[in-house]
């Protein structure tokens, strides 16, 4: 079974997604451009449901690659989205009957749709994160070890190449990210390709409704005046759990990420209160003093407090009125075994994961 | 040495006249329906006898704003874009209104070359393109044109090579390069590119009925058109780059806020008849808003003072029923309206004058009104003051906050936060002030890599130095402004955005 996506629902998809990118992920909005545009051009997606997927049916993962600065120069092209896609089934010598997102968070969500629309294939309503995260060891197909190659890069020069095989997810992150870099920073992939089995037992599922069900609550809490936020909260049962000011922002890039600091001051009920986000690509950690407050793997959403919107990692600026929003983890992620791959401790923090809806 | 500052708002032409240190001259007036007569009497109104003695007139105008947002006298135009086999999927344009890409009617070439953010060509530059290009925009008659190089704000050298190309085969063609004009961003510098290339006609017109208002005054002086950053450009450059005066009178009033408090960094709240704009002040220039800004509906990264809008003003409309206070206007009808200038509307003014806290008009006319509904509406204002104010501080340190505009008035003396209020004598010509007094500056922003950040600064703040020079700045007057990096994720050999504006005195004898 599968319907299709409505041409209004690219703007909460997108604006669902920008929230679920927790900061990170990149703006989708020129891949929202450019679905808009294969609209009008008569293209459409349609959305497939995991449970309807069958065991052995073959889903490809397709997503753009790179920094998201080089990206504002080249733009998504969906074109080279489908060409990574058909690469990948000429090297695996199969026929892919679905694609799915990596992530929901960022312009990622939207980038297979744009393959999707071309190929005429259908959209699973799934990702492997459920958010943004930096690198794909964050997976849900990582923790649940998954083949990770081959994987398909194409580049806008007509440059295409496969990483055929690495022995674990940190090689085919090493390898993949030098080919990118060669490309200019930024390049179309299509990463192993997962069965409908696969999907089911280790994908997130249902990211896609999520993510237009949190962007259309925003839309019509905005038309009708209302809080966004607190209509983000009602649609994910989220909790919130800071408002203030943004004081101040420190940035530095090591290892390839931007890492860094904001601090925020309270307003409203939380005045004299302090809080800072660690920020990693997305939003990792909420401290209170030293004290974590909420981490990763729970999403933590930075949101203008008035217009509901995202606020980025990159984009955070003093003087934001900002809430802090968290949004439960995905079932994957929270596991012994998923907490390895993206609780704090992944990205360098000394404390375990403790859920801030736990009593 | 005597300056003219002039500016030029949809309600009021407010001209001033200053000396070294001091106001010699100021005028409010209604702005004209042909505008340039207005122009010409608030001129001849502050120069009387001194006509001679004035060394530059300054210049603020909403003309090319208007010119967007109404769709006229905008011309046709061509866009070569120099970025395949990249960006293709998104043509110039993409992303605009279809009534002002249909004004606009925009000739599209999407041509082979570019660059990389760390420099390397993406292709090579297909010249033959641009020729075909040149040859097919002569003929459809275009005079107009702008062209786009991916990643040109770190190399121009394609959208050079391509303008050399165009001006030999199209001799008097106007030609606005993207480079020259916006930051990182291809669909945004494009879009601020094409506007420009769009209103390069208006521009010159604009620019010469200037030139013979100020003739007709007996003004023989240089002058010069204010910018969205606070700073100013010979008219004859801003003529060819139309898009930096978007935002000029918030800015011009800021930037007079600072030179009528002698305060570089301080809140300032500008009251207008309808809204009242609030911003901040840093080292004497209003703090930009690190965001897309929209103008007429085209996604830009204009170099804008980050405002904060609120719906109070002189002529905010106040029910006297419900007890609320705006957001409606009376707008410029405010000396008609207003129960003080005689008319039927209960507004701001009307609740300020009430309260003691003016003196405009007739104060009679407001004695009938309820002392605590005065005093209990105006609290309300207050409430809205001290929120936004609050919501434009940048730390929780008491900052000074400067009143000027029309309606300074409602501003109270005391605001939470706030260390001290400033009221000043010719606060509502603060706008023209501000023109009278801009400097002119020089800005990038670019991807640097594999210099190491004190390399990559210091680089950056001499391309800008030398910019600053090039638009008319004195080299010993210069001073950097504002300077900031952004280390880039993802990227190799220590890459950094590096931004960096610097301002400098206006060398005299030019023009």
């Amino acid at each position: 079974m599968t319907h299709e996506l409505r041409f209004g629902e690219i703007d909460p998809l997108a604006i669902g997604a920008w929230i679920l990118g927790t900061g990170g992920g990149g703006s989708p909005y020129l891949a929202q451009l450019c679905l808009k545009r294969l609209y009008a051009q008569g293209k459409r997606v349609r959305i497939i449901q995991p449970e309807d997927l069958d065991d052995d049916q073959m889903v490809g993962v397709a997503s753009m690659m790179g920094a998201p600065l080089v990206l504002l120069e080249r733009l998504v092209n969906p074109e080279e989205l489908a060409r990574a896609v058909q690469l990948m089934e000429s090297t695996m010598n199969c026929k892919f009957t679905a694609l799915m997102p990596i992530e929901i968070g960022g312009g990622n969500a939207l980038a297979p749709f744009l393959a999707a629309a071309l190929l005429d294939l259908p959209i699973v309503d799934a990702d492997a994160m459920g958010r943004a995260f930096p690198e794909a060891t964050n997976s849900s197909f990582s923790i649940g070890d998954l083949k990770m190659y081959p994987m398909a890069l194409v580049d806008s020069r007509g440059v295409e190449a496969i990483v055929a095989k690495t022995p674990d997810w940190h090689w085919l992150e090493r390898a993949s990210r030098a080919l990118c870099t060669e490309f200019g920073s930024v390049t179309a992939t299509c990463k192993a390709p997962r069965t409908g089995a696969e999907v089911k037992k280790w994908g997130v599922l249902n990211t896609v409704t999520q993510s237009i069900n949190i962007g259309r609550a925003v839309q019509n809490a905005r038309e009708r005046l209302e809080d966004p936020v607190a209509a983000v909260l009602a649609q994910e049962s989220g909790k919130l759990i800071f408002q203030g000011k943004i004081m101040d922002v420190d940035r530095t890039t090591s290892g390839g990420f931007l890492r860094g600091n904001c601090n925020i001051a309270g307003t409203d009920s939380d005045k004299g209160q302090n809080i800072r986000l660690a920020f990693q690509n997305e939003w990792i950690a909420a401290f209170s003093g030293d004290e974590p407050v909420a981490s990763t793997p729970e999403l933590i959403c930075l949101l203008d407090t008035e217009s509901g919107e995202s606020i980025g990692t990159e984009t955070v600026r003093y003087g934001q009125r900002v809430s802090v929003v968290v949004l439960a983890a995905p079932g994957h992620l929270t596991t012994t075994k998923g907490l390895r791959h993206v609780g704090p401790r992944a990205f360098g923090y000394d404390f375990d994961y403790r859920s801030v809806f736990a009593a | 040495m005597k300056r003219i500052g002039i500016d030029v708002g949809g309600t009021n032409t407010d001209a001033v006249l200053i000396g070294d240190k001091s106001i010699l001259e100021s005028i409010k007036s209604p702005t004209t329906e042909d505008v340039m007569s207005g122009v010409v009497a608030a001129l001849a109104a502050v120069a009387k006898d001194n006509a001679d003695e004035i060394g530059a007139v300054m210049i603020g105008t909403t003309h090319f704003t208007n010119a967007v947002i109404e769709r006229a006298k905008l011309e046709r135009i061509a866009v070569i874009r120099i970025a395949m086999p990249a960006a293709a999927s998104l043509p110039p344009g993409a992303d605009w209104p279809k009534d002002l890409l249909e004004v606009v009617d925009p000739m599209i070439f999407m041509v082979k070359g570019g660059h990389e953010y760390d420099g390397r060509p993406l292709v090579p530059l297909d010249t033959d393109a641009i020729k075909e290009a040149a040859a097919r925009i002569r003929d459809a008659g275009i005079q107009s044109v702008a062209i786009v190089g991916l990643f040109s704000p770190l190399t121009s050298e394609c959208e050079d090579i391509a303008a050399d190309i165009l001006t030999q085969i199209i001799p008097d063609v106007q030609i606005t390069r993207s480079s020259r004009l916006g930051r990182i961003g291809l669909l945004e510098r494009e879009n601020v590119a094409m506007l420009n290339a769009a209103l390069k006609a208006c521009g010159r017109k604009t620019i010469d009925a200037f030139k013979s208002a100020l003739q007709q005054a007996g003004i023989s002086a240089p002058f010069y058109l204010t910018q969205n950053d606070g700073t100013v450009v010979l008219a004859d450059v801003a003529a060819t780059s139309p898009v930096y005066s978007f935002a000029s009178g918030p800015t011009n009033s800021m930037r007079g806020a600072a030179w009528l408090t002698g305060l570089e960094n301080a809140m300032v709240a500008d009251v207008g008849g309808t809204t009242t704009d609030i911003g901040s002040l840093v080292d004497g220039f209003p703090r930009e808003a690190n965001s897309v800004v929209t103008v007429g509906g085209v996604r830009t990264l204009f170099r804008m003072p980050d405002l904060l809008p609120i719906g109070l003003g002189g002529g905010t409309i106040v029910d006297p029923d419900a007890g609320t206070i705006g957001p409606k206007s009376v707008g410029y009808r405010i000396t008609r309206e207003a129960l003080v200038f005689g008319g039927q509307t209960v507004t701001a003014t009307d609740l300020a004058v009430a309260s003691g806290r003016a003196d405009i008009g007739d104060k009679s006319l407001v004695k009938h009104l309820d002392q605590s509904f005065v005093s209990d509406l105006m609290k309300t204002s207050d409430m809205m003051i001290e929120e936004s104010v609050d919501r434009m501080k940048v730390s929780a340190d008491k900052v000074s906050l400067i009143a000027v505009g029309g309606g300074s008035f409602l501003i109270p003396d005391r605001i939470k936060g706030v260390a001290e209020v400033h009221h000043v004598e010719h606060a509502g010509i603060a706008n023209a002030l501000g023109a009278a007094m801009a400097q002119v500056s020089g800005e990038v922003d670019q991807v640097f890599a594999g210099l190491g950040r004190d390399a990559a600064m210091a680089e950056a703040e001499s391309i800008a130095v030398a910019r600053a020079v090039e638009a008319g700045a004195i080299a010993d007057s210069i001073k950097t402004i504002e300077i900031e990096d952004l280390p880039l994720a993802y990227l190799k050999g220590d890459s950094r955005r590096v931004r960096v504006r610097v301002v400098g005195d206006i060398q005299h004898d030019l023009g």
